[in-house]
């Protein structure tokens, strides 16, 4: 069975240490803050200039000048800091966040990635997706393996324009969590019940499959 | 009256000067942190072929979106834009411009534009379509591209306390491009909830020192939420 969404966010989490600062993109990776392990502490790194993030608000506690990189409403933890765009910026292209997790449309053998642009559609803008992957050393992809079409998002070389080159070492998809080595995805774990084969078939790019590929356990 | 009194009377006199073709770099994130009465003086204004710097270009019928109802914006300079209908059918009919820079590298370029720097190496856009025609330099076996800074005939900004002399708090994330907007204007126009008298704020909070600020205005402000998320008390 491939993971669900959930599982995705609980596998990335296990990636997370005491003490960690984490930016979590929109979509799936944001579910990974549901799943910082129990006595762990963990600050969540918003780039429009908030390092400590906290959950929703309740409706009394709703204000319009306390938001997160969606334009959420949120709120702060204990010990948060707030700052500029400019300050928010420079500790991510300052390599100062531990581990950045991120969406993508496609990956690639060389650790390109591509997630802000589709041509022929609307192009709304990269935010700050380029910093991130750019100012990162350790950045996990988080997407799933094919689209809905059955086509591979791991490529030879990726078709779409680049968020950034040469940046990705880490992919976890519903099926199978990789690591880039060398020009080649390599196979780490597979999701539970989901066959070599099966990710095989469904990557495009050069993969490499070791001689024992456990099983994630949930 | 001291020579450092920033304050104006009126949002007609806030952005006096303002021209057809100028470029205005505006503060704020979303519609969090907008300038929204000094926007709205520019629609009033009916300024036009303007170049706006500004992460995002609001929605339709609030922020920054409200200039593009009268078709005064030629050229927006942001990482992300599109939140609302008249923008992409404007975009899509050739009638603006628009020059999509990363977050990061866009409050870069305000910050070294208010602080003398002409231009930095970053490698955020190295190998993507943003370094494309770009200077690239090796530096330590690692390729960086040479972005240039950015300065405004006016920036807008969207200030929670100043005192008379310009020096502004923010509130929250309401700070955002804020303080970098602030310094990179010839003409730097702050609106403020609250205006107190020098002294009644603290020295070591102040965000913006009031050297950067030429104009002082106190508004109202609506505030709109874009998303709106709450849990159950």
């Amino acid at each position: 069975m491939a993971l669900s969404r959930e599982q995705m966010a609980m596998r990335v989490a296990r990636e997370l240490q005491d003490g960690y600062y984490v930016n979590l993109g929109i979509g799936i990776p944001t579910l990974v803050a549901n799943y910082v392990p129990e006595g762990m502490d963990v600050m969540l790194q918003s780039e429009n200039g908030l390092l400590g993030m906290g959950q929703f608000p309740t409706e009394e506690e709703v204000d319009a000048d306390m938001i997160n990189a969606g334009k959420q409403t949120v709120t702060t933890v204990t010990g948060a800091s707030i700052f500029s765009s400019a300050e928010s910026f420079a500790m991510i292209r300052g390599g100062h966040v531990d581990l950045t997790v991120l969406g993508a449309f496609e990956v690639d053998i060389e650790g390109n990635i591509a997630s802000y642009m589709i041509p022929g559609k609307l192009i709304k803008g990269m935010g700050g997706a380029m910093d991130l992957v750019a100012g990162a050393d350790n950045i996990i992809v988080l997407m799933t393996h094919a689209s809905k079409h059955g086509d591979s998002k791991l490529l030879e070389k990726c078709t779409l324009p680049l968020t950034g080159a040469g940046c990705i070492k880490k992919v976890l998809t519903d099926l199978a969590y990789l690591e880039i080595e060398d020009g080649a995805f390599v196979l780490k774990e597979r999701a539970p019940g989901v066959s070599v084969e099966e990710i095989v078939e469904k990557t495009a790019g050069k993969l490499i499959v070791p001689d024992e590929v456990p099983e994630m356990v949930f | 009256m001291s020579g450092f009194d920033k304050v104006v009377g009126s949002y007609e006199e806030a952005m006096a000067g303002l021209e057809d073709g100028m470029t205005v770099i505006a503060g704020g994130f979303g519609l969090c942190g907008i300038p929204e009465n000094l926007i709205a003086e520019i629609k009033r204004k009916g300024t036009k072929e303007l170049t706006i710097v500004s992460n995002n270009c609001g929605v339709d019928g609030f922020g920054l979106g409200v200039l593009l109802e009268d078709r005064q914006v030629k050229k927006m300079i942001s990482s992300y834009v599109g939140e609302n209908a008249l923008f992409e059918k404007q975009l899509l009919a050739g009638e603006l411009e628009v020059e999509l820079t990363p977050q990061g590298t866009l409050a870069e370029k305000m910050r070294a534009g208010g602080a003398g720097i002409p231009a930095f190496y970053t490698a955020t856009g190295y190998g993507t379509l943003v370094g494309e025609g770009k200077d690239v330099r090796e530096f330590d076996g690692r390729k960086y591209i040479l972005e240039e800074s950015i300065k405004g005939d006016f920036a807008i900004v969207k200030g929670w306390k100043a005192d008379r002399f310009g020096n502004v708090i923010y509130r929250h994330t309401a700070q955002n491009f804020n303080p970098m907007a602030a310094t990179a204007g010839k003409i730097t126009v702050v609106e403020v909830e609250e205006i107190v008298e020098p002294g009644e704020l603290d020295p070591t909070q102040i965000h913006t020192p009031g050297i950067y600020v030429d104009r002082l205005i106190q508004g109202n402000f609506e505030k709109r939420i874009e998303q709106r998320t709450v849990r159950q008390a």
